[in-house]
């Protein structure tokens, strides 16, 4: 266990060395974000009372998403893990005494924290300094706040395996950043990232909530705002909990296959 | 003369770079797959969006879908075209602008040759899926004026942008910071460009109009393809991209002459 505390605690490092939460990398989020806060006013004029969410939680959920952006997103990963696998140097890798999933997983997931930790407070500094309407809420209670961060832990766990299996994939081919791009693109769109789950159809969200993706990012972001609340909390995070051992199990199951066969193209 | 020797060279260069990509099959279906989902999902989001409301500030389903064809179609041409801009840095970075500097040709013959990428056609056709959705909804009565209003709606649109991937490229000359705010001209522009820009308010439209001309492809043109007014000069706003491309050709320019090597 001591070990894998160590990658974890090394990329932790690096990521803090990072100081790219530069004021333009703040500016553009803050500006992504406002945009979509003017689109959302737009569109709950438009629907009235047949608003999913009412507005002032769409604002919190888009400042969120922001803030957390690098901890739940599918798409942004470790690109040096892609590299390593296309230019061998995994070889190295398999060479070291300790499981392949269990380290790439320590260090993806510090990476992650470290990353979202240095960008998320700037972010939410200004999202609750915006002008009313556009303004981030607090969270309803201290309850409700605990459990977005329960869940939100959670979030991340699914996230990162859901990365790991992707990764196991791409040792079954040679165009591994494709095959990445092909599944991670659907998935932005069904953990909610474009937009709010609550948006969905009916009869959609039915697939989307039997799927993993609904547990990702939605979970957290929508029990913090009060949208989520009571008995059906409790329900998303037994499914998240579900989610989180199935799909570890699925990727250590498809690790155990790639490490038989790991073919190293020279290199 | 010089003009047909520079198609044919542009030619040479793209089906050379087509070649070398088709080299590697799968993984160029792989491309275009995963960035056609990516475009086709925001096509669904927004019928999502819609089947809770009718109109949108005015605009109706088929309006929003043209919009949003338009926008996806130009930044998809200028992406295709322009690619060599928006990886401009990597190449100053790894020298291979100082060689293309010492050969006799146009520089951005050059730089937008060497990149034609056709991986990038991907979201093409979630935007002709939409373009027959949005006139299958939208009543627009075809003639030779609309049809050239649509028409300048792209090409201006692919003109505006690659206009942006030039002034992206050229902040690598003066600075190494990373163009993270550029992004969200070009991006940022495409994703929420598929919304008629008058729904943000009138501060983001008179940005739209005055510091990136956004407007002239997208909020003026459409009010007279849509027959929300009859000012048919609308329709020619498009061309005024030429002169925002005059002037990003004049700071590239500037920032070519002001360029230093470092060396690699």
């Amino acid at each position: 266990m001591k070990k894998y505390y160590c990658f974890f605690k090394l990329r932790f490092a690096t990521g803090l060395q990072y100081r790219m939460a530069s004021v333009t990398a703040l500016t553009t989020q803050l500006i992504w974000g406002l945009m979509e806060c003017l689109a959302y006013k737009a569109i709950a004029e438009a629907s009235g009372d047949n608003l999913p969410m009412n507005y002032s939680s769409i604002v919190t959920y888009i400042w969120l998403k922001e803030a957390f952006l690098v901890l739940v997103n599918t798409w942004a990963s470790d690109n040096d893990l892609f590299a390593m696998i296309a230019n061998g140097n995994i070889s190295y890798e398999l060479c070291r005494p300790v499981s392949i999933y269990s380290m790439w997983f320590s260090r993806v997931f510090g990476a992650r924290i470290a990353e979202a930790l240095m960008r998320c407070i700037p972010v939410l500094l200004c999202a609750f300094l915006m002008p009313e309407p556009y303004k981030m809420t607090l969270p309803v209670n201290g309850v409700s706040f605990l459990l977005f961060l329960v869940t939100l832990f959670l979030a991340l766990g699914i996230t990162v395996t859901f990365i790991m299996l992707v990764f196991m994939l791409c040792f079954f081919t040679i165009s591994p950043q494709g095959w990445r791009m092909v599944l991670t693109g659907a998935v932005d769109f069904l953990s909610g990232n474009i937009i709010p789950l609550p948006f969905f159809p009916k009869k959609y969200l039915f697939f989307v909530e039997i799927s993993p993706f609904a547990y990702m990012q939605n979970v957290p972001f929508r029990i913090y705002s009060g949208d989520l609340a009571g008995g059906e909390i409790y329900q998303c995070i037994l499914r998240q909990i579900f989610w989180l051992v199935t799909l570890m199990i699925l990727g250590v199951v498809l690790w155990k296959q790639a490490e038989k066969r790991v073919v190293v193209q020279g290199g | 003369m010089k003009m047909k020797e520079n198609i044919k060279l542009y030619i040479k260069y793209a089906s050379v770079c087509t070649q070398s990509v088709m080299e590697y099959k799968l993984s160029f279906l792989l491309m275009i797959t995963a960035r056609f989902i990516l475009a086709f999902c925001e096509l669904i989001a927004i019928k999502f969006l819609f089947s809770g409301f009718t109109q949108i500030k005015g605009y109706t389903y088929g309006d929003v879908l043209l919009c949003f064809s338009v926008v996806q179609m130009s930044f998809t041409f200028a992406e295709l075209f322009g690619n060599g801009f928006k990886v401009f840095s990597g190449m100053v970075k790894g020298g291979e602008f100082d060689r293309m500097m010492v050969r006799p040709r146009s520089l951005i013959l050059q730089i937008i040759g060497s990149r034609f990428e056709v991986g990038r056609t991907g979201p093409l056709l979630t935007a002709l899926i939409t373009l027959v959705l949005g006139i299958r909804y939208s009543q627009i009565t075809w003639n030779v004026i609309t049809v050239w209003t649509m028409a300048a709606m792209i090409i201006g649109g692919m003109l505006l942008f690659i206009g942006l991937f030039m002034l992206e490229a050229t902040f690598c000359f003066f600075s190494i910071e990373d163009t993270s705010l550029m992004n969200v001209l070009t991006y940022g522009a495409k994703t929420h460009g598929k919304y008629p820009i008058d729904i943000y308010g009138k501060g983001i439209l008179r940005f739209c109009t005055y510091v990136i001309p956004y407007t002239l492809i997208q909020y003026y043109p459409l009010q007279f393809l849509l027959g929300k007014t009859h000012n048919w000069y609308l329709a020619f706003y498009p061309l005024g991209i030429i002169v925002f491309l005059f002037i990003c050709n004049f700071i590239w320019r500037f920032g070519v002459k002001r360029y230093k090597s470092c060396g690699s």
